[in-house]
């Protein structure tokens, strides 16, 4: 697939499809099968509520909480579900502890699966041909094109999100942030090093 | 489709991944407003997820290949309109309504948008029958190119692997996504080695798992 941030603005095909998704959803208005106001809001969610901050908040809970992790290795759909999130394309949660000697990364060869109430909506590269075809296939590969170099003996395990099952990468706690609030140990928690394509920043990254 | 462009893992020469710093969750107004009428119309529409995606991904390659991530989006969606007759094909084309709506369809109210997010879709289903595979027992991902929808990865068929997980039963969406049925059946996380699925020089620390329904299986 194109990346869409390959179109310009300016491009006649963007203006195209930008006016047939305006006269689709005037139709659709017209006919009275949807509400405009549904769709802000369904936005809204996705734009600005529902992002890799949740997941963060999760695993941030898992690295000062033993109890907390145990149950999310056990039970990912009940312990996410107790800070608060659950439902569409995270129906059926599983959750993966990276360790020195195993790494866990996600992919979905087939289309985009990805786990939203956790991480919001994929990036453009998780649904491109590149990441779906290679990580697979050449998953330290693809972690250099991340700038991520694991031990040679590290194993990587790597997940093609191939049902409605949706997985999430509960990385390594960094080393130097002992005694730090879940808060701040969110802010370490990046949304690549949840789907297992980064590590967490070390504490000194953080300004 | 079992032989689409989708069907990507494994497939050479697509390049490097390229991630794009501090990327918005969405790319133009248009992206914004086809996934939202995409979320939307499935109420009204009544298919499932695995008809949306054997709508998007049954095309061909070249068209697949071709199209934005919101492009397969936007197409699928017209598709499942057209065939259940909410919208003809004049219309899309018009930019306008030309013919009177289907009658009593639902339709996604603002006050409904977060309770209908928040049940999702499960599609975990009480089983029948125990099942047939445990954790640590070794299976072969069956060779079959069904001409319709599966989500059985060709580059897993007719290799052995081990049961990892055993998720309980799932819809099945080869049958779902025809509308013939949901026919769940136990699924399985079973894991690959690299060796097995590409050969000898393969990443000797890397192993893949695909998430399998029984009847993809056999036992190895």
């Amino acid at each position: 697939m194109t990346h869409d941030h390959d179109h310009d603005d300016e491009h006649s095909e963007l203006s195209e499809t930008q006016l047939r998704v305006r006269a689709l959803e005037t139709i659709l208005t017209e006919k009275g099968y949807v509400d405009p106001a549904a769709l802000d809001l369904l936005i809204e969610t996705y734009e600005k509520k529902v992002g890799p901050r949740n997941g963060a908040r999760v695993v941030a809970k898992a690295w000062t909480d033993p109890a907390y992790r145990a149950w999310l290795l056990e039970d990912a759909n009940a312990a996410i579900a107790s800070v608060g999130y659950a439902g569409r394309q995270g129906e059926h949660m599983v959750v993966l502890e990276n360790t020195p000697s195993r790494h866990n990364m996600v992919v979905c060869t087939l289309c985009s699966c990805y786990p939203w109430p956790v991480l919001g909506l994929p990036p453009i590269w998780y649904k491109s041909a590149p990441y779906r075809s290679r990580a697979v296939a050449d998953p330290r590969g693809v972690l250099r094109d991340f700038g991520v170099e694991l031990p040679a003996a590290t194993e990587i395990r790597v997940w093609d999100s191939t049902s409605e099952v949706r997985y999430l990468v509960l990385p390594m706690r960094p080393e130097g942030s002992a005694g730090w609030s879940e808060e701040k140990l969110a802010d370490l928690v990046t949304r690549n090093s949840m789907i297992g394509t980064g590590v967490p920043k070390r504490p000194e990254e953080l300004a | 489709m079992t032989e689409g462009a989708h069907d990507m893992g494994g497939a050479r020469g697509f390049g490097c991944v390229r991630p794009e710093p501090n990327e918005p969750p969405f790319h133009a107004e248009w992206e914004r407003r086809a996934f939202a009428l995409t979320l939307a119309m499935a109420m009204p529409g009544g298919w499932n997820i695995d008809m949306s995606r054997a709508a998007r991904e049954n095309r061909p390659p070249q068209d697949y290949l071709c199209k934005s991530y919101y492009e397969i989006w936007l197409a699928g969606l017209e598709r499942l309109m057209v065939e259940r007759g909410l919208v003809e094909r004049d219309e899309i084309e018009a930019g306008r309504a030309l013919h009177p709506p289907l009658p009593g369809k639902a339709r996604l109210s603002p006050e409904g948008v977060a309770q209908v997010l928040y049940r999702g879709a499960p599609t975990g289903r009480e089983p029948k029958a125990p099942a047939r595979f445990k954790v640590g027992d070794r299976v072969r991902a069956r060779t079959f190119s069904p001409p319709t929808h599966t989500r059985l990865p060709r580059y897993v068929r007719g290799h052995a692997g081990v049961v990892e997980l055993v998720h309980g039963c799932h819809v099945f969406p080869d049958s779902n996504a025809l509308g013939a049925g949901e026919d769940p059946q136990w699924l399985y996380t079973v894991c690959f080695d690299g060796a097995e699925l590409w050969g000898a020089g393969a990443d000797p620390t890397a192993k893949v798992s695909v998430d399998a329904w029984d009847s993809y299986l056999e036992p190895a």
